[in-house]
């Protein structure tokens, strides 16, 4: 078991090196030769207008608020599922009741037209 | 001789204790041999991906293909990786400069992650962690949030687009995994994989077939591949998040790209298809990677079939799919499967996985008619008159007439 969090700690470390190692490469044999002209920003011919790194309207916003209760709430059920053999049906019921919660709220959200893209 | 990988490993094992080096030096070196060599196995697979997606692409286009480089154009990956390695690496203006570096790193390296909980075979597997479907939710998010810090740091509109388009994906696929993950973790009472992978007789797929298409069509986009690619999206906002991604930079999002899709073709596998289970690997547990691999690029390759036949969906369509369609179907399945597998507790295993089915194809058949009327009536509903545009200014309107 330990040797199991091990592997995913060493794996944690070592993962990044892979890619960076293929980014060393190119800094020693690739050209690097940049001018102004050469880094402006990429946009369809025209030249970049304003700032890039504006606030605007996100129109999810509100699906990721409900995405944030789900997940979380989603989380819980995993230790219930793993638990499965020792619970009772009152349980697996009480689990059930805590799912139909979900369901009325996003039911409750739909009907509030949160859903629509507006 | 039937299991080489643990024979090697007990043999460079028993020979650095023979050295005298102290156990916990010895584990630690194994790993890091193990390690290394699971991900230089990977990444060229990698390259293989990028010969057989090409391949596969032309074909599904009626092309050929690349043919020049080599037999078959196998040289070809090889060629393109020469290539990305000498382009000159660009660096837009005003970019945030360590994010921008780091960003490719992250979108490759988490993929590499995803596979340490996968198992290969019976005997091998890199980590049998007891959270590992856990481990792949958490992993997966933060995959994510490579292709983010792409968008952002790049200092371009359309990136930054890419990148808002990601989380707006994200949003709307995370929850249907999550809970189409659950299902399979019901039935084999574990997070770990191994565990799934042996619980599974008759495979998932057969038991459960609607976890297995929620799972799939999630993954799909949360892999952004086409029909939910509009983070990438190159006729709207010219390839998105690394649009301004030049050499080799590029070329580590597009392998990381290519090797999610694989890694997420594999963890269904896993779930759903028997993972490493085939004829005769009980004797040679190296045939289970031989099986896991079929099976995974099976899955890889219905995901290209769906990619080319498919087009793209617009933003608000894929959110209203996964919010009114994905989520509730998962949340259903997940009752009906939690109570039938309580209440069917100790009947014998064919007759459980006959009724899981039935359920199953009742919940199809329902969601199926209930899609119909839907379908009847927004069509209707669009086929109506819609509001004229109306010229506001009335002269305007007189000289239009008058015309």
């Amino acid at each position: 078991m330990l040797n199991d969090w091990i592997f995913i700690g060493i794996f944690l470390l070592l993962a990044p090196i892979f890619p960076a190692a293929a980014l060393v490469i190119p800094r020693l044999i690739a050209p690097r030769k940049p001018n102004p002209l050469k880094s402006e920003t990429y946009e369809c011919g025209v030249e970049t207008y304003g700032e890039t790194w504006v606030q605007f309207k996100a129109q999810y916003y509100i699906f990721a608020l409900v995405f944030l209760i789900f997940d979380i709430e989603v989380v819980f059920l995993y230790p219930w599922a793993v638990a499965f053999d020792q619970l009772p049906l009152f349980a697996v019921m009480e689990g059930v009741l805590f799912i139909l919660i979900l369901v009325a709220g996003l039911l409750y959200t739909w009907r509030k037209g949160i859903l629509e893209w507006a | 001789m039937s299991d080489p990988v643990n024979f090697i490993a007990e043999w460079l094992k028993s020979l650095m204790a023979n050295i005298g080096l102290p156990t916990g030096v010895v584990v630690v070196i194994i790993t890091l041999i193990g390690i290394v060599v699971m991900a230089t196995f990977l990444l060229v697979m990698d390259i293989g991906l990028v010969w057989f997606e090409r391949k596969m692409v032309a074909r599904f286009q009626d092309r050929l293909g690349p043919n020049r480089v080599g037999p078959f154009g196998l040289i070809q990956p090889i060629a393109d990786i020469i290539k990305l390695l000498i382009k000159e690496d660009i660096m837009p203006q005003g970019a945030d400069k360590f994010i921008f570096n780091i960003a490719p790193i992250f979108a490759l390296a988490t993929v590499l992650l995803l596979w340490a909980v996968i198992p290969f075979a019976p005997t091998i597997l890199g980590s049998d962690i007891n959270v590992a479907v856990l481990y792949i939710v958490a992993i997966g998010a933060v995959g994510t949030l490579g292709i983010i810090m792409a968008g952002w740091a790049s200092n371009n509109k359309y990136a930054l687009l890419g990148a808002f388009r990601t989380v707006a994906q994200m949003v709307a696929y995370e929850v249907p995994i999550v809970i189409a993950l659950l299902v399979p973790v019901i039935l084999a009472r574990s997070m770990g994989m191994q565990a799934i992978v042996e619980a599974q007789s008759p495979w998932y797929i057969f038991v459960i077939p609607l976890a297995a298409f929620i799972l799939f069509v999630a993954s799909i986009a949360e892999i952004g591949r086409t029909p939910f690619d509009i983070n990438e999206a190159e006729s709207e906002i010219v390839a998105g998040y690394h649009i301004e991604y030049t050499g080799m930079k590029f070329g580590l999002f597009y392998a990381g790209e290519l090797l999610h899709a694989l890694t997420v073709s594999a963890i269904i596998a896993t779930l759903f298809l028997g993972g490493w289970r085939g004829p005769f690997v009980d004797q040679v547990p190296i045939l289970g990677v031989f099986y896991l691999f079929l099976k995974s690029f099976l899955i890889y390759y219905v995901i290209m079939w769906v990619r080319y036949s498919f087009p793209r969906i617009r933003i608000d369509q894929m959110l209203g799919f996964s919010w009114k369609f994905l989520t509730p179907l998962a949340l259903i399945l997940l009752i009906v499967v939690a109570i039938l597998s309580k209440v069917l507790e100790g009947v014998s295993p064919p007759i459980f996985a006959l009724a899981m089915l039935a359920a199953n194809l009742i919940i199809i058949g329902v969601t199926v008619t209930v899609l119909r009327v839907y379908a009847r009536v927004e069509r209707k509903r669009v086929g109506e008159e819609r509001p004229l545009a109306v010229v506001p200014d009335p002269e305007l309107q007189q000289l239009i007439q008058q015309e």
